[in-house]
């Protein structure tokens, strides 16, 4: 009941935030997307996860928005959609719907046991994660240790575009 | 600026536990929520905190232009290096057991916290750029 109401909260948060003319307020609806977001989380024991959403998504996103709000005009411009264009992506946009949620008719109940994501790998790194690396929070270990040329690899995607922020916006400055 | 004197005093109570907050993460990874993609935002977010309170100028005399380009690959590289060490140690790249570190098990509780902290530094680093170079000065 209470994924619904929060879920329901969320649409209405996306929504607005597109609606939105001033920026600054569409800003401040995405933040509170974010922080129900990582609600939602907590309340699907992803403790991880949410973390990341709060910090990241609510957090620091918000701050860099309004940094690249600093350097553009508060207010949307007024440019108005033909309806030639808006009718095929009214098209598209159901098509791309209908297409997601006929995905999610035969996927697994949330927490079933039975499903392939908790039959699979989740099991070996369960039983032996905190045997073989020592640290308790599993989540820790498959980041760092099992999965650790993903990370590696996201590091390095951070660190490029930071390079890359500093080598476009720097010739600008 | 008289009317900021409640902005400063707040900032100042509040950015070093945030910092201290931030390296808390990093380090308590292992055992709690968190790690260094979150640590590392929350050390960043903490000298955005102090940008948008005092000002762009006085951000950048804490921490220079040549600081935060060097700290950038640091994080990344401390990653690598870590990895690089396993293979010398004989092991497979980011294999911690492989490491001297007394046994196996200890081994790879350390490479854990090296490569934590590697990401906190380069993550840290990113989050402090982004908006370094993205914000303007008459905006605050």
């Amino acid at each position: 009941m209470l994924e619904l109401i929060l879920l329901f909260f969320l649409v209405v948060c996306a929504l607005a935030a597109v609606q939105m003319k001033d920026l600054l307020s569409s800003i401040m609806l995405l933040t509170i997307y974010s922080l129900i977001m990582a609600i939602v989380w907590m309340s699907l024991n992803a403790v991880d996860v949410a973390f990341t959403e709060a910090s990241v998504g609510a957090g620091i996103t918000t701050v860099l928005l309004m940094a690249a709000l600093s350097r553009t005009s508060r207010e949307e411009s007024n440019r108005k959609v033909s309806l030639s264009v808006r009718a095929p992506s009214l098209l598209v946009l159901f098509l791309v719907t209908a297409v997601l949620l006929y995905g999610t008719v035969d996927m697994p109940a949330f927490g079933d046991p039975e499903a392939p994501a908790n039959l699979h790998v989740a099991p070996e790194y369960i039983k032996h994660a905190v045997h073989e690396t020592g640290v308790s929070n599993f989540v820790t270990s498959i980041l760092a240790a099992y999965r650790g040329y993903d990370t590696l690899g996201e590091v390095v995607v951070v660190f490029t575009a930071g390079a890359c922020v500093i080598m476009i916006l720097r010739k600008i400055n | 600026m008289p009317g900021r004197v409640m902005e400063r005093t707040m900032a100042k109570m509040l950015i070093p536990p945030v910092q201290l907050y931030g390296l808390y993460v990093i380090a308590h990874g292992e055992n709690g929520p968190g790690g260094g993609f979150q640590g590392g935002v929350i050390l960043g977010a903490s000298l955005i905190l102090y940008v948008l309170v005092y000002g762009l100028e006085a951000g950048k005399k804490r921490i220079s232009r040549g600081t935060r380009d060097f700290l950038l690959p640091c994080g990344a590289l401390i990653y690598v290096g870590i990895g690089v060490a396993c293979l010398l140690a004989g092991g497979n790249f980011l294999e911690y057991s492989a490491l001297p570190l007394g046994n196996p098990k200890h081994a790879t509780h350390l490479g854990i916290l090296g490569v934590e902290i590697g990401i906190g530094i380069t993550v840290a680093a990113v989050m402090i750029t982004l908006f370094f170079e993205t914000a303007r000065q008459d905006e605050e």
